[in-house]
């Protein structure tokens, strides 16, 4: 291993986030390496779009804590909605899980991805609408001057998941939020957007974090992973550390869950994730957890390195007073 | 067993639960530019010559793309529309006739939608949800309802607190249960589900799944279950049946089908999902072609990379290939020996 730490794009500091008397997120710390692409696993409820929405500032009715620091820009937890509009779609943008519903039914996708470009590069008319040209082409849109006059409707629902993708990276951000952009689609066309989305930011050096449910698809794009629960990291390193060498048992439960071509058998976990207010005080996968022991209600485990001395981090970490 | 068939007579005791022969399903729809209340309409072939044999207690995945057909032809299954073309089979008699002849068909055939939340009234409770379809059918007593509620929101693994609460208060997962134990409040023999388990998470999903299968091995289900997801397709379904533009290019068992595809698209499906730490493969290259608008020959032989000159002159049927496996290619995969020549 080499002891070179990248220099972190993004470092989120205890972020929390309280809806009412819930915390949603609990202290989260989390850093991508410049360039890296990361993923964001966890049962439904974890926080994982909480956490991309937060980073965005397009978190609404909540109450947000500690620190998510942009390189170059400072906190952006800190920065007026004026400066956050100015980073939006430049520095960093999203793509969200349901392309449908984020692209506007009134418009033209072409109008869409023009406004953006107009608005956030200022291009006149003309130049914009080459941009745009180019931009279709470059996501794999065939006749992209003839889809550019589309509605939203007109399109299926991965062509419409490229005109997201084109509408993100179109003023070449260097953070991009995916928030499980193909969840809604099939494996062929599934495969398409990720390696779409990968090879578009990896040809800008730009960072990506993804959100994603399924953990094999995450070991084939990410470099890194992060495991939530319950709105806390339980564990995050490098994809092999997580996936062949976690010390987490919900890791081990999440990877247990697993179904690829051929699995015949399947034990299902028990129970689900304790609502809000009856989270126990300490380890909060306690109630569900196998390896429980005594402590683990009543006190919570910190984040720990997984080796000694590796302390980057980007290096393996978990959370459990008694790893597997 | 399902299998393609060529010629079929049907005699009652051995039918199978269904039998789709040569079924189309066309609807008309305004011809490309023309506005959508146009009167000028072109047919839209959205099953083009499905043959399906489905027997008592199968387990068939139906999986393509979006578009292929899938809810369509399970909307012929269901008896909800008439095909415009071929046969539609239940027990040997046609679908549509099954599903007017009194509640027989409805209480035999239960349907999970995937729209589980929506399927269910809001103002509705759990137990009168679930309550409802017992009554309907004519199930139990009254005085046994309540027990008999009980006892179904206990096989999907609910609470038995569960009963007095409404749609709104549940998780996603919680709600496909209770659309479960709703469908099998008519005690049917099939069940049809259409992506009961997509859009959850893996944790819930495997809950849902071990129950399904727990369900047809305890109750002899007969499974008819449209999944997008391959792995979900080999640990719950025997049988596979992959389609394409509204027809089915390939089906047989499971695992031979998913181990050694004799299609090139069933083939395309396999390589693109996910396989921890390998490559994603380089996806097919080109769109799906618009129905409306069907390649020449093949319907597959624009995106195909085992396309010959034949295959954008001849429209391959699907034949049989192999041992309970058919496919629809010129060219297929696997050789099968005497069988594949059959096919040509
Ligand atoms: N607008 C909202 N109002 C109240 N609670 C919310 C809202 N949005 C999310 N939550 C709650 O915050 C928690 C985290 O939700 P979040 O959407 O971040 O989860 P997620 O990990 O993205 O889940 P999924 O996999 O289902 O998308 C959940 O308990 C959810 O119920
Ligand atoms: N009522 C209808 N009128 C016109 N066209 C229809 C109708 N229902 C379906 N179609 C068309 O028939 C084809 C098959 O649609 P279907 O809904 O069966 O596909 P699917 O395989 O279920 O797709 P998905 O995975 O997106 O649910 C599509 O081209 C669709 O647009
Ligand atoms: S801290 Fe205890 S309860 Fe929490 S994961 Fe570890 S062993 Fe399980
Ligand atoms: S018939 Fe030809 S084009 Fe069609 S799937 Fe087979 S090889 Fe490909
Ligand atoms: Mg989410
Ligand atoms: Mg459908």
């Amino acid at each position: 291993m080499t002891d070179m730490i990248p220099s972190p794009i993004l470092t989120l500091t205890d972020l929390t986030v309280f809806r009412g008397a819930a915390k949603i997120l609990d202290k989260v710390n989390l850093s991508l390496a410049e360039g890296e692409t990361l993923a964001l696993v966890g049962e439904s409820g974890a926080g994982k779009s909480t956490i991309a929405t937060a980073v965005m500032r397009l978190l609404d009715g909540a109450k947000v804590d500690g620190k998510a620091e942009l390189e170059g820009a400072g906190d952006l937890l800190a920065l007026s909605e004026k400066q956050m509009v100015t980073l939006r779609g430049r520095r960093l943008s999203m793509i969200f899980q349901d392309a449908g519903a984020a692209l506007n039914p009134a418009y033209t996708v072409g109008r869409q991805l023009i406004t953006v470009l107009r608005r956030n590069l200022g291009l006149s008319k003309t130049e914009a609408r080459a941009r745009a040209v180019e931009l279709f082409t470059s996501v794999g849109i065939n006749d992209p001057e003839g889809r550019l006059s589309a509605y939203p409707h007109q399109l299926s629902g991965g062509m419409q998941q490229r005109v997201m993708v084109a509408i993100a990276l179109a003023c070449n951000p260097d953070l991009l939020l995916a928030d499980e952009p193909t969840s809604a689609l099939d494996v062929t066309i599934q495969a398409q957007i990720v390696r779409l989305i990968l090879s578009q930011t990896r040809a800008r050096g730009a960072s990506c974090i993804f959100v994603l449910h399924d953990l094999a698809l995450a070991s084939q794009a990410c470099d890194r992973i992060v495991v939530l629960y319950a709105g806390q990291v339980v564990e995050a390193g490098p994809a092999r550390d997580i996936l062949e060498h976690h010390r987490h048992p919900y890791t081990q439960q999440l990877k247990s869950c697993v179904l690829e071509i051929g699995t015949r058998e399947l034990t299902a976990p028990e129970g689900t994730v304790p609502p809000h207010d009856r989270m126990p005080a300490g380890c909060r996968f306690a109630t569900r957890c196998p390896r429980a022991l005594p402590r683990c209600a009543g006190e919570a485990p910190p984040l720990i390195p997984a080796r000694d001395g590796a302390e980057s981090p980007l290096a393996h970490h978990f959370a459990c007073w008694n790893p597997e | 067993m399902i299998m393609a068939q060529t010629q079929t007579q049907t005699t009652a005791p051995t039918a199978p639960v269904f039998e789709l022969i040569e079924v189309e399903q066309v609807f008309p729809v305004p011809r490309p530019g023309r506005p959508f209340m146009s009167r000028d309409t072109v047919g839209l072939r959205a099953l083009d010559g499905v043959r399906l044999r489905i027997a008592q207690g199968a387990s068939l995945a139906l999986v393509g793309e979006s578009g292929s057909g899938k809810s369509t032809l399970l909307r012929v299954l269901l008896g909800l529309d008439a095909p415009s073309g071929g046969r539609a089979l239940y027990r040997g008699k046609p679908i549509r006739e099954a599903r007017a002849f009194g509640t027989g068909f409805a209480r035999d055939v239960a349907m999970v939608y995937q729209d589980a939340r929506g399927s269910l009234d809001p103002r509705m409770t759990v137990g009168a949800l679930v309550a409802e379809p017992l009554r309907h059918f004519g199930i139990v007593p009254k005085g046994e309802e309540a027990a008999r509620v009980a006892q179904l929101l206990d096989r999907v693994g609910l609470p038995a607190d569960a009963a007095t609460r409404y749609p709104s208060g549940l998780s996603g997962g919680q709600i496909r249960r209770v659309a479960i134990a709703r469908a099998l409040a008519s005690e049917p023999s099939v069940l049809v589900a259409d992506e009961a388990v997509s859009g959850l998470d893996v944790s819930t999903q495997a809950q849902l799944l071990t129950l399904l299968r727990g369900l047809q091995r305890d109750m002899g289900l007969t499974l008819v279950f449209i999944t997008h997801d391959l792995g979900v397709a080999s640990y719950l379904c025997e049988e596979i049946a992959i389609m394409y533009l509204g027809r089915i290019v390939e089906t047989g068992p499971t695992d031979a089908v998913l181990s050694h595809p004799a299609h090139p698209y069933a083939a395309a499906l396999r390589a693109a999902a996910p396989r921890f730490f390998e490559p994603i493969p380089e996806p097919l290259p080109g769109e799906i072609p618009s129905p409306l608008d069907l390649p020449k020959g093949c319907r597959f032989s624009s995106r195909c990379t085992a396309a010959q000159e034949d295959c954008r002159l001849r429209d391959p049927q699907l034949g049989q290939h192999g041992a309970g496996r058919a496919v629809a290619c010129l060219h297929p995969l696997t050789e099968t020996g005497a069988q594949a020549s059959e096919i040509r």
